[in-house]
């Protein structure tokens, strides 16, 4: 950047004024307006507020946040910290923020997959691909999504019971309990294997990024498979060996009514990861396939041109530049599954709204209860928002 | 899909409560006197009355979409106590977890909708219940080839249950106490979480015995569906009314006992016209023949004749619509015939 291009006349300073106290002086007006709106706008908050307070208490509704620390007494189906109904309001809450959280999070990355997939397809030149992309978008964008939802749970209600579970490979049981998958015990060892890999991860970023300013400066290919290969499984292997190599399955079986052991998805939570990630996807869809046709045709050939083969061009010039189109219009989808998870509620996933609709029905603090709602959503709203603000502003077009 | 008016109607709910609380000015709420109801009422011509969503023999819209049930006969014997007339009310279907904000907002006038009394509720929900109409307690349902005997059989089952019932705090307490695990199916809907139970995706199903009893009785094939003998809680469901309105309180209160004493001397929607040349006095005093029990409630002194004429006394209600799904008397006898625990103060 140089400073020549800068607009001389931004750099000239208004000429500086006494501030009269008159009405004609425009910034005097100004600031009389702005005390004026602030005032007003907090005296209504202000009078809503107490008038709220006065009639809670005329009307002998409890209030505050001391419920919290009570005895929350309620049942809860899947939790991903250890609860019991002894437990508190608090927790049973956190136990609701984190079912929402697991819903989101892995909604939003098999959404993303899914959807870049579909859109992908649905420009492909093959053209049974491209029309079966077309009509899953325009089918599953067109229902409402509470329909779409009911219907996963009504097909997942279908299955045979346990004793009769759908069994496709050992270990492996499909019924109207969820799906049943063996899965290890889990150890300190495999603990440390997960540190080192995330650690491991970490590290390969930055060894990466390294790398590539390096070839920047004398245009000589570092090759960075080795270190993640070592990074990512010779050292966590190692570390897992070390500890003793600990490898026990735990093979769900049937006991009684139920299966016990193994991993456990519960068709609540199989039905609604289903409806948000197929619904979403279909938005998602028509997002990347704008985002790639947004790239001009030039650019195609122009890589081309240059030599890059087919892979180099889309990773190295189209998607960059599709990627500015797609990300912030994705932000909004990524809004909207967090949003949409709370029809969880309609098929019985307990999420955040149906702990807090309990707690609230239970102790009668139904303002209480919708404020730590409205914060939960709005505390992972902004979250998502700042996370792709960021990430949109560093893959923004750098201009040279 | 129901769903869509339900959740717009929560929210539409949740924010009327919100406003209501906020909006009022200082002035008239220092009157200490939150809305009488009753005016309200009488001002709009129409009893709002919360009902459940859809139970057999207590609240059910019939095939003319003529809601019809135990609860739905208390709304209509309020209407009558009011304005002589039992049609005069709009039913609101409440699910549990909406009915107290239902209630609190100014949605519905009246709560007569299984809801058990409880001290917390009483206390900190901004309401009061004005009379228990029917001793309930909390059982379980299965199926039938599962081949239970005892709810104490139940270790490692998966159980429906509403949300925001005590029914489901109790489920977690008893099985506390009995030292059984159990896998909670939540859903807030009546028939979900019933279709949920029936699909096989629940071992268990778990209310208030009568509710069971008529969910039992709405399926095709009722001797697939076995109720345990357990009853693990007091569920005393009671009408609720807004807290601070003794009036209204007093009204709903008495036309409960008024059900009461008319089974308790006889009086039913057939010989009602009759009666009212009886000679015993509490009879005459009841009927507004003598005296003027009817003007002290506020309300006109005929309104007993009213209501045994559009719903009879408590014993007609009963059989005309628990009996037929298999609900015995039981608890809910009168005290004065056959020691159960339903007891009218005097009408004096």
């Amino acid at each position: 950047m140089s400073q020549t291009t800068i607009d001389p006349r931004s750099l000239r300073a208004p000429p500086r004024r006494p501030l009269r106290l008159s009405w004609s002086d425009e910034r005097v007006r100004a600031i009389v307006w702005q005390v004026l709106v602030v005032g007003i706008i907090g005296a209504i908050v202000w009078w809503l507020w107490s008038n709220t307070v006065h009639n809670l208490e005329v009307r002998r509704i409890a209030t505050g946040f001391g419920f919290l620390g009570r005895e929350a007494g309620l049942p809860i189906a899947e939790n991903l910290i250890p609860y019991s109904p002894t437990d508190t309001y608090f927790r049973a809450l956190l136990i609701g923020l984190l079912n929402t959280l697991k819903v989101a999070v892995v909604g939003i990355v098999l959404a993303t997959v899914f959807g870049t997939l579909i859109g992908i397809a649905r420009l492909s030149k093959n053209w049974l691909l491209s029309k079966i992309a077309g009509v899953y978008i325009e089918v599953i964008r067109d229902l409402p999504l509470l329909l779409q939802l009911l219907f996963w749970y009504a097909i997942l209600q279908g299955l045979p019971g346990p004793r009769q579970a759908l069994h496709p490979v050992g270990g492996v049981f499909l019924s109207n309990r969820g799906l049943k998958l063996p899965w290890i015990e889990w150890q300190d060892a495999h603990s440390y294997a997960l540190l080192a890999f995330a650690l491991g991860a970490l590290f390969t970023w930055f060894y990466r990024r390294d790398a590539i300013r390096k070839r920047i400066l004398d245009g000589r290919p570092r090759p960075v498979w080795p270190v993640a290969l070592g990074c990512l499984l010779v050292l966590p292997v190692a570390i897992w060996a070390a500890a003793g190599a600990p490898w026990t399955v735990d093979w769900p079986e049937l006991r009684g009514f139920n299966f016990r052991g193994g991993l456990n998805m519960s068709p609540e939570y199989f039905a609604l990861l289903l409806g948000l990630t197929t619904y979403t996807a279909g938005f998602i869809a028509e997002i990347v396939r704008a985002g790639i046709l947004a790239v001009p045709h030039g650019q195609w050939e122009a890589a081309q041109a240059l030599g890059l083969r087919p892979g180099q061009v889309l990773k190295q010039v189209v998607l960059p530049q599709a990627l500015r189109v797609i990300i912030p219009p994705m932000t909004s989808q990524y809004l909207n599954i967090t949003k949409n998870s709370s029809l969880a509620v309609a098929i019985g996933y307990q999420d955040i709204v149906s702990i807090a609709n309990t707690t609230l029905n239970q102790t009668g603090q139904a303002i209480e209860g919708i404020a730590i709602i409205m914060l939960v959503y709005l505390s992972i709203s902004l979250s998502i928002s700042l996370f792709m603000n960021w990430y949109n502003a560093r893959i923004a077009l750098v201009e040279r | 899909m129901p769903q869509f008016g339900l959740f717009l109607k929560r929210a539409l709910g949740m924010a009327a409560l919100g406003l209501t609380l906020a909006l009022p000015g200082h002035a008239q709420a220092q009157q200490a006197a939150p809305a009488n109801t009753l005016d309200a009422v009488r001002g709009r011509g129409q009893l709002v009355c919360g009902v459940n969503t859809g139970l057999a023999g207590f609240a059910q819209p019939d095939s003319q979409g003529v809601w019809r049930g135990f609860d739905v006969d208390y709304c209509r014997a309020v209407s009558a106590a009011v304005f002589g007339d039992p049609n005069k009310v709009r039913y609101v279907p409440t699910t549990p977890q909406v009915r107290f904000t239902a209630l609190q907002s100014g949605e519905v006038d009246l709560l007569s909708r299984n809801t058990t009394w409880t001290l917390s509720r009483d206390t900190a929900l901004g309401l009061d219940f004005a009379a228990t109409n029917f001793f309930d307690g909390q059982g379980f349902m299965v199926r039938s080839s599962l081949g239970l005997k005892s709810a104490k059989e139940l270790e490692g089952a998966t159980i429906c249950v509403q949300p925001g019932t005590t029914t489901e705090q109790n489920l977690a307490d008893w099985a506390r106490a009995n030292r059984i695990r159990f896998t909670p199916v939540v859903i807030e809907r009546l028939e979900e979480i019933v279709a949920a139970f029936i699909s096989g995706r629940c071992d268990a199903f778990t209310t208030d015995v009568s509710g069971l009893a008529a969910t039992r009785s709405a399926q095709q094939k009722p001797d697939d569906y076995l109720i345990l003998p357990e009853v693990i809680s007091k569920e005393p469901l009671a009408l609720g009314v807004r807290q601070g309105d003794a009036r209204f309180a007093d009204i709903v209160r008495w036309t409960h006992f008024l059900l009461l004493s008319a089974e308790e001397f006889g009086i039913n929607q057939a010989n009602i016209d009759q009666m009212a040349n009886d000679p015993r006095p509490e009879v005459q005093r009841m009927l507004g023949r003598n005296g003027e029990l009817g003007k002290m409630l506020g309300l006109d002194n005929l309104w007993a004749v009213n209501v045994i004429k559009a719903v009879g006394n408590y014993a007609e209600i009963f059989d005309r619509h628990l009996k037929p799904i298999g609900i015995q008397r039981g608890p809910n006898a009168l005290w004065t015939t056959t020691g159960g625990l339903q007891y009218s103060p005097p009408f004096r």
